[in-house]
Order: C-alpha cells, then sequence, then structure tokens
C-alpha cells in the first residue's frame, strides 16, 4: 500500500473556500442523500485542491471536514489513502507519468529519465514553482502508451522529443493541446482504419423507429367466446 | 471477423460527435420506451439469452445478476452503480465508451435501473478521466434537458436520475464493495461478502455494480436480439467484445470484434502484427495484468474468451491483450507488475499487505538474478498463499502473474541467478529477503 503523510503540518497557511468553490461543492452535494453528505468528501477535497495550487493542507482539510460535518481524522484518512491527493507543494504544471508495465514496454523509462533530467529529482518542484513531476501507475491509456498526465488532461504517445517541446512550451506560457502525439485518432490504430469505414453507419438509418422489437411476448389471445 | 454493420460502438474513436443529436442518428435512444414497455423480466430475459457476460474481468451473466436485485422495491431503494473506475493495466475501453458514446452508456444505465427496479445512477468514475467526466457530465445534461432521464424517463412513467461520481486514484475502488465504500465517502477497501450489494450495498440499499461495457451494449442487445448478440463467439462466450492491444505491436489500438477471435487474427488484422513479426513474439498478457502470461506457442491458436484461455491457466479479464516481443525483459515486467499491487493494496489482509511488497522485492532482487534458485519456490510458495487468503482477488491478482512467469519462463529467471553469480566468489542471497 502506498504511504503517504503531511510532513510539516505546523508550516501550513490557513484555507477558505472561494465562493467558486463553495458553490461547486453545493452541486456536487445534491447529488446524494441529504442524510449522505459525506459521499461528497472526494470530489470536495478535489475542488479545494484544485483551489489550494494542486494541493491538500492541513487547514484545508479542516475545511472539507467542517463544510461536510465530518470529523477530521476521516478526511485525513481518505485524503491520505487516495493518491491523487497531494499533501505536498506541487508544481504550476504537475506531470504524473504513467510507468507501469504497458507504457514501460514502450518507453516510459526514458519519459522518466528524461523529467529527472529536465525537471529535476521525482516529487521536487523546479522551475520557480512551475513544474514538478512524479511517477504514476496506470491511468487507464495504454494503447496510447507511453503517456503523461499534466494538471487534467493525458498526453499520449509521447516521445522524448514530444515531450521536451510539451515542457518548452509550458516554460514558455503556451498551453500545448491534449490527447495523442502520432497521427492517429484518439485510439485508433495508426495508418488506414481498419473498422467504423460504412458510411451507413452514420447515415441516420440506425435512427429510424423500429419496426418490430425483437422477440417481443405475444399478445394474450382474444377470450374464447 | 466483425462487419462494421454488427458493432455497437459506432463512433469507438471519436471520429463522429459524441452529442445527442448526432448519438441518436446512430441509434442511441431509439424506441427506448418501447424496450421498456415489457416490463424488467422481458428485459432481465433477453440479456440473459443473449449470454451476455460481465465486462469489467469476471464474467458474470449480467441478466442473471440484474434478477439478484428483490423483485419489490420494499423500505430500501434501489441503486445501480457503474463501475467506470478502469485501472486494470492495459485497460481503455471504458474511456472510449465514455467519452466517445456517452449516450449508448445513460441509455443502458436506464434500461437496466428499469430491469432492476432502481430509480438513482451513480456512474463512478476514476478520478484521472477528467476529460471523460466532463463528455459524460455534458451528456447526462443533455439527456435530462430532452426528457430522456430524470421524472417520466423517456415517457415510460418511470422516474430515473443518474449522477456522476469520482474516485481519485485507488485502483482498489474498482472492487465492487470497496468502490461502494468509496462512493460512501470512505477508504475503498473491500467488505467482506456475503451479505452482498444486492441485499446490502450502497448506503445499505440493494445494488447493482455492473462494468460500463456491460451496460452500454444492454439497449442494441435489446434492439436488434437477444438472438443477434448470441450469434458472435461460441457458446457461453457470446457476443461482440472491445479489445485494447497495447504493449509491442505494430499500431496499438482499441477495437470492438467478436468474441472467441483468434488472437493471432486479432493482433494480424487490427494492429499490423507483432513489431518484427509474429516470429518475435516471446509472451502475451491476454486479459489485463491480472492474468497469467501465455507463451508464444499458446498464442499462436488460442481463441480470445472466457473458456478457452481459462483451459490454459490465463483468462480473458477485460480482453486487455499487453503483448511482449523477444527483446522484453519478462522478469522486469512482471516486478513492475507486482510493484503495482504492492502500491494499491488497500492494507486492509495481511497476506495482501505484506505479501504484495515481499513479492515484489524478491523479484526485483531476481531481475539482477541477485537470489538463490530455491527462492523462485519460496516466491510460488507465498504467491499461493496470498491467493485465496484476502477479502478481495487483489491478492490472487497479484499472485497470477507471478505464477505465470514462473510457469512458462522459469528458466529464465534461472539463467539470470546462475549468470550473476559467475565470477563473484561470495554471493548474499536470502540475507536480503527479508527487509
Amino acid at each position: 500500500m502506498s504511504h503517504r503523510r503531511f510532513h510539516h503540518p505546523e508550516n501550513h497557511e490557513a484555507f477558505a473556500f472561494s465562493s467558486a468553490s463553495e458553490e461547486q461543492i453545493a452541486w456536487w452535494e445534491r447529488k446524494y442523500p441529504a442524510e449522505r453528505r459525506a459521499s461528497t468528501v472526494i470530489p470536495a477535497l478535489w475542488i479545494t485542491q484544485k483551489q489550494n495550487a494542486g494541493w491538500l493542507s492541513e487547514p484545508a482539510l479542516r475545511a472539507v471536514a467542517d463544510r461536510l460535518g465530518m470529523t477530521y481524522i476521516r478526511v485525513y484518512e481518505i485524503a491520505t489513502f487516495y493518491t491523487m491527493f497531494n499533501l505536498e507543494p506541487v508544481g504550476k504544471y504537475h506531470f504524473q507519468v504513467c510507468g507501469t508495465t504497458p507504457c514501460a514496454l514502450r518507453g516510459a523509462d526514458k519519459l522518466k529519465d528524461f523529467c529527472e533530467r529536465k525537471i529535476g529529482p521525482k516529487g521536487h518542484v523546479s522551475g520557480g514553482g512551475k513544474f514538478s513531476w512524479v511517477e504514476v501507475e496506470c491511468l487507464g491509456a495504454c494503447v496510447n502508451a507511453p503517456m503523461i498526465q499534466i494538471n487534467d488532461y493525458y498526453y499520449e504517445d509521447l516521445t522524448i522529443e514530444t515531450l521536451e517541446k510539451i515542457i518548452d512550451d509550458f516554460a514558455s506560457g503556451k498551453e500545448p493541446e491534449p490527447g495523442t502525439y502520432v497521427k492517429r485518432q484518439t485510439s485508433a490504430p495508426e495508418g488506414p482504419p481498419t473498422s467504423l469505414t460504412d458510411e451507413s453507419l452514420y447515415d441516420g438509418s440506425k435512427g429510424k423507429p423500429l419496426a418490430a422489437i425483437p422477440n417481443a411476448p405475444k399478445p394474450p389471445e382474444p377470450a374464447q367466446t | 471477423m466483425l462487419l462494421d454493420k454488427d458493432r455497437i460502438f459506432t463512433n469507438l474513436y471519436g471520429r463522429q460527435d459524441w452529442r445527442l443529436e448526432a448519438a441518436k442518428q446512430r441509434g442511441a435512444w431509439n424506441s427506448t420506451k418501447e424496450l421498456m414497455q415489457f416490463g424488467p423480466e422481458w428485459i432481465c430475459d433477453q440479456i440473459k439469452a443473449s449470454g451476455l457476460r460481465g465486462r469489467g474481468g469476471a464474467g458474470f451473466p449480467t441478466g442473471l445478476k440484474w434478477t439478484f436485485m428483490p423483485k419489490v422495491v420494499k423500505d430500501r431503494p434501489h441503486y445501480l452503480v457503474v463501475n467506470a473506475d478502469e485501472s486494470e493495466p492495459g485497460t481503455c475501453k471504458d474511456r472510449d465508451i465514455m467519452r466517445h458514446d456517452p449516450h449508448l452508456l445513460i441509455e443502458g444505465c436506464l434500461i437496466a435501473a428499469f430491469a432492476m427496479r432502481a430509480n438513482k445512477c451513480y456512474i463512478y468514475l476514476r478520478g484521472e478521466y477528467i476529460y471523460e467526466r466532463e463528455v459524460l457530465e455534458k451528456a447526462i445534461a443533455e439527456a435530462y434537458a430532452a426528457g430522456l432521464v430524470g421524472k417520466n424517463a423517456c415517457g415510460s412513467g418511470w422516474d430515473f436520475d443518474i449522477y456522476a461520481h469520482h474516485g481519485a486514484g485507488a485502483y482498489i475502488c474498482g472492487e465492487e464493495t470497496a468502490l461502494l465504500e468509496s462512493l460512501e465517502g470512505k477508504k475503498g477497501q473491500p467488505r467482506l461478502k456475503p451479505p452482498f450489494p444486492a441485499n446490502a450495498g450502497l448506503y445499505g440499499c440493494p445494488t447493482t455494480v455492473n462494468n460500463v461495457e456491460s451496460i452500454a451494449v444492454a439497449p442494441t442487445i435489446l434492439r436488434r436480439g437477444a438472438g443477434w448478440f448470441a450469434g458472435f463467439g461460441r457458446p457461453n462466450n457470446t457476443g461482440t467484445k472491445v479489445f485494447c492491444i497495447s504493449g509491442h505491436v505494430e499500431r496499438p489500438c482499441n477495437v470492438e470484434e467478436e468474441m472467441s477471435i483468434p488472437l493471432k487474427t486479432l493482433i494480424e488484422e487490427h494492429c499490423g502484427g507483432v513489431r518484427g513479426g509474429w516470429g518475435n513474439l516471446k509472451s502475451i498478457i491476454p486479459g489485463g495484468s491480472s492474468v497469467p502470461m501465455i507463451p508464444k506457442d499458446i498464442c499462436d491458436t488460442v481463441l480470445m474468451d472466457f473458456d478457452a484461455l481459462r483451459d490454459v491457466k490465463s483468462g480473458l479479464g477485460t480482453a486487455a491483450v499487453i503483448v511482449m516481443d523477444k527483446s522484453t525483459d519478462l522478469v522486469r515486467a512482471i516486478a513492475r507488475i507486482a510493484y503495482f499491487y504492492k502500491h494499491e493494496s488497500c492494507g486492509q489482509c495481511t497476506p495482501c499487505r505484506e505479501g504484495t511488497g515481499w513479492m515484489w522485492r524478491v523479484l526485483e532482487r531476481m531481475v539482477k538474478g541477485e537470489a538463490e534458485t530455491s527462492e523462485i519456490d519460496t516466491l510460488l510458495d507465498v504467491a499461493s498463499q496470498v491467493e485465496g487468503h484476502t477479502i478481495c482477488a487483489l491478492g490472487d491478482a497479484a499472485a497470477w502473474p507471478i505464477q505465470g512467469l514462473i510457469r512458462h519462463f522459469r528458466q529464465e529467471i534461472e539463467d539470470r541467478i546462475t549468470n550473476y553469480r559467475q565470477g563473484r566468489p561470495h554471493v548474499q542471497g536470502h540475507t536480503l529477503a527479508a527487509e
């Protein structure tokens, strides 16, 4: 199991929800039965992390606990259990490099080495607060390996060259597009398509009402007189 | 080989628009009200007759699962929970369904919920799928605006509310009871069963947890008939399936194919073959990281379905095919998978919490060769003691890849140990084992 704790919580700054965060948490809260407010805790922590520059401090956890009527320890155990919650400051652009086997088979190790050279040691913030990187477990984009999640979105089919360009772009204030960095449509094979080429799938004929429902139960026999 | 006209996910790659109007043109939400008019039992019967088995890994018959829910709603409401916590290494199919064909999923949720008499549905996405969640939220809003869900959904007389929820990066939340714990706002630690979720699930109410793909195929099965779906694949392994092929192939991709397609055909037709040709193949993990690998001679002929892969001591799992060519260091590949399970163990059961770390550390030494040959048997022994001795299947999933490695490639580990020892006068082996 992963083992994560706060390091120097005594140095954490005070935290208060912005009105935007308040609004978002209230929106999430409406999804669950009124007496089940704890269900909101993961979305609420996520919103809090967004507001708090990408990480959760102890005062932030306490604010969430107070907001949802939970004890602090319950919120703390969730923040330490779920690995998307950062317990230390991260860079403005936080790189999560997938290192699990499907990505490793296609060169994730090279990306990790490159991040180490270009950004610095794992888990450290560099570039004046701009960059940080960590290795994470499978992010579920294995046919687009190797890939990196940068803040919210996936950057896929990367090489050292494309990754360098992405980092340089972020450094110079640009926002490079997420998605695949080779010539392909999302998860489709590169080159000519091997499926879904039949145009009749898309001409609207599939949207016409059904003539009959297959296997419909037979209407009851009319009563014999 | 599956023809385009028989594919369910006609926008798998997002070449078309995912929004409601375009989805309707492709057949989503077509005659949904009429499909619901014959009642819940009819729907369950159709899904049973189609032979659909759960697409999340375990392969339990979906229609049967739906019938486990109480037949009448008493004091506790029923819930449908959709498992979109797709985290099994190698698997990325649900992601495509949610970002490119979300309306098929939402329609499936309505039909499945109606079949199990649930008025509420939660879709639990993994936290990292932020773009997918944004798309799904928009699609849900569209469905509400069009009256397809909400009060009197589709004019069927059934009230149905659907919500997207998300996690925050814990593989274990893909286990159904851990997912429910997480959805209740707790750590994702699996529950003991029984009681099963159909009796006491979310908030202690009757709940069924289904995979995204199992739910999303349901409306199309009803529209085209159970017999149509059952016509693909071998008996007991029917239907179509989205395969994810990653690793050392020329063109990795997701593709919907028929069940029981030969593994070799799948790779050669859709992925341009193994890198360097079929002869360059070493081993394949056919169903996501949890299932044992199979060597090339089995890959030559094996069919991609539940029973055929079980017969070769592997499994279909999530149908995530991870291909490894001759350049692969298999011990290292499995050691990395062992690290994954060590990282993702929830820490609740001792055999798994301690065992996954122990197995990973031994494997890391075996990668270098810094071990005793006898430790291979010790490793097997530990793996078999983790397997089956934990609340959930994560312990099993951690043990199987290691067992698969030793079953087929023991020689490789032995060679490495021998090579490491050559030229070294003194080697510490066992002393490094316990940390």
